[in-house]
């Protein structure tokens, strides 16, 4: 391939990590190509809160100086951004919110750490929904990202910054979290891969915690094959985080090649339903009907329980957030209120000045679904709906290997369409907040336009199924070109 | 107390575990540290640390357990105790609410009667402890040190069985006792390792019904308990008796005044919105690992009690006190079976003057400045007739001055008993010579004059000679 370093924002992770092996650019020169990139187009997205530039530059050079003494990471010189909730030493994590305008972690997420210790060059940190509370990105107090397909429209949330860089060709890779869909919700949105693994995967350790039963840390790249390189690095136990699962790592991109030829693939009879926009409905359908084309055994099956979903996160998740969002309280780091009367006073106004709307409806909801005389009739029982979720699953993968469909109900929606209407908002999420709710691993790929806009096919499969709807996923990419459409303004 | 009234008392005794890092994180727990020094990321409360349990505290947890014929949970739950304060880092505290780790333990006590007193264990959990705020020396602000926070607790509660503030005493003594047999609490109250809230209400005697109680806090010495209770038990019949009603409310007890004041009511209380924490595992324990650790487990203060009775043939209520703290037990064995009189000789002196000399001097038994072996080389030689007991607290002092083994010291000060008769008869026959119209009056009858002579003997030889000795020899030659 020609080295020219205007072009080298088109080329995959995989694509850059043979150039940069094969000598034909250095990753100083990578770097630097990317972060003219960001400069370029980063703006009109309003995609990043944080660029580390000076920072990138070191590291890019300690790489180049890493592949000359042949050490060589997994993701040697390669470019990398985080969403902004994954502490990062010595640089600012907001979280997209004021409530930590200026916090500087003082140490390093096990993701970090880990994309860092393979070598990676980390350029920014991308904007979100505030603590990942949203589905368009909207909710940020760093205002919202755009959708680099039509830049009045929603990217989607909450890792709408990360969707937005790399759907615009401005990285190839970004970090995301997904706690009800907010990794392959906005990849879909935007038209790339974004995938959250199994609950336990990848460590929480550092992950700024929005509901702790269900966040779980994942990537937003341009193809499968990126997802599984990227994932690799980031998954495996760590003592750090309980709940990270002693399960070995396989190799996911040695597993890609694995044909879909045999492969059973449920198709739920609840997710065809009227919620879903026509036009995105044939799309999918189109996906599998190209799946069943390479052998692939499309079964139908049914899922009472998956309509309780929504309802049954929205106690979960806010429940989690409002006890993990105490914490910032304006004692020892974060905003804090000035001169405050005394300690209710620095209290209430410290969280009423650093928290955006969004973030107090769900701390309300929470404390609320938790208090005494509540706690049976809302919590507990949206525990056993939960349960109920899981054994849908469970029973389903007895029958089938993964369940494909739709991602969002409809293609990217305008800034300013949802907001307020808190309930359509959280709909967006219907397809994607079950597999949370079941720890289940999933990923969106583009499959389609609707409306001349990216349209994600979701794969959700049983726990630690990574290596296999990766493999699905890479081979549908072989047969189709959705994933490599590019919004024209980003070419 | 007045005879009308009973009083119902629960208490909720916190221990805090003896491990070296924190329950959740890896920083130190040494006490006395500069403020803030031991206090981690996880400690502070960082944005997107998580805690990992120190699977220290189940073992000392289970070890306490079984100690208290307990059930040990096959499996318990960490949850999270919501409530907003400045020493609070996350904004909950993680404890164990409806799942804790041990449950329906029992002990026994001796009432106020002296009569062996069941008193039941509700259950103990694990707990992280919270930071500390300091009010004074900050102006209109106040100071937070976070050492303590995340510092392992096990709150150990009781059932109401307790009927005075004695009772209440000695089962927070057993308890101490124990936590510190098992090496899993340093039971210092002082530095707060061992602490204790009293749930205190009162009803007429002979009804049933429990009477609204009041939470008293900040009890940290057992005479602070049981006078804290004893004021409360006043103050509440006082109130009843006045016509009011006992309102449910936590007292905090200030010891400078003796008295206990509302601290916060019922209303006021917190709702602590309790959840399963969704950061940590259920905490899942198999039968071989309680199999595992009752192998560990040492011998306990009632069973040490009854074996000092049965093996060396102790008072009971001696038994009792040697038993009451291990280092104590264990030093008063290590000199029974050192030392070749009677184990009850041997208890004498370990009650006796060990302890005062210890209590005098503020020390631990461990720090004892004679030990085990030379408190029994000192009992050898009252026991083969070398020294009278008389004489052994003079070689007992002069040991504790660091003077050297109690051989030694009778050598050196020249303390060996005389018993060569010959040589006792002699000074008796001197004693007699100077003192005739005694001797004659002995003679005559007057019997009480024996002691006269023994003394005079006695004071010759500087209270070495043998005691039994000179009194036959006295007896005979005065015949």
């Amino acid at each position: 391939m020609a080295t020219n370093s205007n072009e080298l924002h088109t080329r995959t992770l995989a694509e850059l990590a043979g150039g940069l092996a094969a000598g034909d650019f250095s990753s100083r020169e990578l770097t630097e190509a990317l972060l003219a990139r960001i400069e370029s187009h980063g703006s009109s997205l309003n995609a990043f809160i944080t660029v580390t530039e000076e920072a990138a530059l070191a590291q890019a050079d300690d790489a180049d100086k890493q592949r000359a003494a042949g050490e060589v990471g997994p993701l040697n010189g390669l470019p990398i951004v985080h969403k902004d909730l994954f502490c990062t030493k010595g640089v600012l994590t907001t979280c997209g919110s004021r409530m930590l305008e200026n916090f500087v972690s003082p140490y390093d997420s096990t993701v970090v750490e880990r994309i860092s210790s393979a070598g990676a060059v980390l350029l920014g940190k991308t904007n979100m929904d505030e603590f990942a509370m949203g589905s368009s990105n909207e909710t940020s107090y760093f205002g919202p990202v755009k959708n680099p397909w039509d830049t009045k429209l929603s990217p989607g949330g909450s890792s709408g910054g990360s969707a937005a860089s790399v759907a615009a060709r401005i990285v190839p890779a970004a970090t995301g979290t997904d706690t009800g869909g907010s990794i392959r919700q906005p990849a879909a949105l935007t038209g790339i891969t974004g995938i959250k693994p199994t609950y336990g995967r990848v460590s929480r350790y550092g992950m700024v915690a929005f509901a702790s039963s269900l966040d779980q840390a994942g990537v937003l790249t341009r193809s499968a094959e990126d997802a599984a390189l990227l994932l690799g690095v980031m998954a495996g136990l760590d003592p750090r985080d309980s709940t990270s699962v002693d399960e070995p790592v396989p190799d996911y991109v040695g597993g890609l090649s694995k044909p879909v030829k045999g492969l059973k693939i449920g198709v739920v009879k609840q997710h065809f339903n009227e919620g879903l926009d026509e036009q995105c409905g044939n799309a999918v359908k189109d996906a599998l009907k190209a799946l069943e084309g390479e052998g692939a055994r499309l079964i139908k099956i049914d899922m009472p329980n998956i309509d309780l979903s929504v309802p049954t996160y929205y106690v979960v998740a806010p429940a989690e957030c409002s006890s993990n969002l105490s914490r910032f309280d304006g004692v020892r780091f974060g905003h804090r209120a000035d001169e405050p009367e005394d300690l209710l006073d620095l209290y209430c106004r410290t969280r009423g000045e650093g928290f955006g709307e969004e973030v107090k409806r769900r701390i309300m909801t929470g404390t609320y679904v938790l208090s005494a005389g509540y706690y049976d009739a809302y919590y507990l029982k949206a525990q056993k709906v939960r349960q109920l979720i899981s054994r849908d699953f469970m029973n389903a993968f007895e029958a089938v290997d993964v369940i494909a469909g739709p991602t969002a109900p409809t293609v990217a929606f305008a800034i300013g369409a949802k907001t307020d209407d808190p309930v359509t908002m959280y709909l967006n999420d219907i397809y994607t907040i079950s597999a949370n709710l079941a720890g289940l691993p999933g990923l969106s790929i583009p499959c389609g336009r609707a409306d001349g806009l990216p349209v994600g096919l979701q794969l959700v499969g049983p726990h630690f199924s990574e290596e296999t709807i990766l493999a699905c996923a890479h081979q549908y990419q072989q047969i189709t070109d959705w994933h490599q459409a590019c919004p024209e303004d980003f070419r | 107390m007045n005879g009308q009234w009973e009083v119902v008392i629960g208490l909720e005794i916190h221990a805090q575990l003896a491990t070296n890092s924190k329950i959740f994180s890896s920083a130190s727990t040494a006490y006395g540290s500069e403020p803030n020094t031991q206090a981690c990321l996880v400690d502070l409360g960082y944005p997107g640390v998580l805690p990992v349990l120190n699977e220290e505290v189940v073992q000392m947890a289970a070890k306490f357990g079984l100690a208290v014929k307990a059930t040990v949970a096959p499996r318990s739950v960490f949850a999270r105790k919501n409530y907003f304060y400045p020493d609070l880092p996350k904004g909950y505290q993680i404890s164990q609410y409806d799942l804790p780790i041990v449950e329906h333990g029992e002990l026994f006590i001796r009432d106020d009667a002296g009569n062996e007193k069941r008193i039941g264990i509700t259950r103990a959990h694990l707990e992280e402890d919270a930071g500390k705020s300091v009010h004074t020396g900050y102006g209109k602000a106040s100071g937070i040190d976070l050492n303590r926070a995340g510092t392992p607790l096990l709150e150990i509660v009781s059932e109401p069985d307790m009927r005075s503030a004695k009772e209440a005493v000695a089962y927070m003594r057993k308890i101490h006792s124990i936590v510190r047999y098992l090496e899993i609490s340093d039971g210092n109250m002082q530095e707060g390792s061992f602490r204790c809230d009293a749930n205190v209400s009162m009803r007429p005697r002979g009804q049933e019904k429990l009477g609204t109680r009041t939470e008293l806090k900040n009890l940290n010495s057992f005479r602070f308990v049981e006078k804290a209770i004893n004021f409360e038990i006043e103050r509440q019949i006082d109130v009843i008796e006045d016509g009011g009603e006992v309102v449910q409310e936590t007292r905090l007890y200030d010891s400078d005044k003796d008295e206990t004041r509302s601290m916060r009511s019922k209303e006021e209380a917190n709702d602590y919105r309790y959840f399963p924490d969704p950061d940590l595992l259920p905490v899942v324990i198999e039968d071989e690992y309680i199999q595992a650790v009752r192998k560990t487990l040492p011998e306990l203060p009632a069973a040490k009690q009854q074996r000092f009775v049965d093996e060396y043939a102790l008072k009971g209520a001696d038994a009792e006190i040697l038993t009451v703290n291990r280092a104590v037990a264990d030093y008063f064995e290590s000199v029974a079976k050192a030392a070749s009189a009677k184990a009850q000789v041997a208890a004498n002196w370990v009650i006796g003057d060990l302890s005062s000399q210890l209590n005098k001097e503020g020390l631990d038994i461990v720090d004892s400045k004679i030990d085990s072996f030379a408190l029994a080389g000192l009992i050898d030689r009252i026991a083969d007739n070398t020294i009278s007991g008389k004489i052994a607290k003079e070689v007992f002092e002069a040991m504790w001055a660091g003077e050297g083994s109690a051989d030694e010291i009778i050598e050196s000060h020249g303390l060996k008993q005389i018993t060569d008769s010959g040589e006792i008869e002699s000074i008796v026959d001197a004693v007699i010579e100077v003192n005739p119209s005694q001797a004659e009056e002995y003679r005559g009858g007057k019997d009480k004059l024996l002691g006269f002579f023994v003394g005079l003997v006695m004071k010759e030889t500087g209270g070495k000679a043998n005691p039994g000795q000179v009194n036959q020899i006295l007896k005979e030659k005065l015949k």
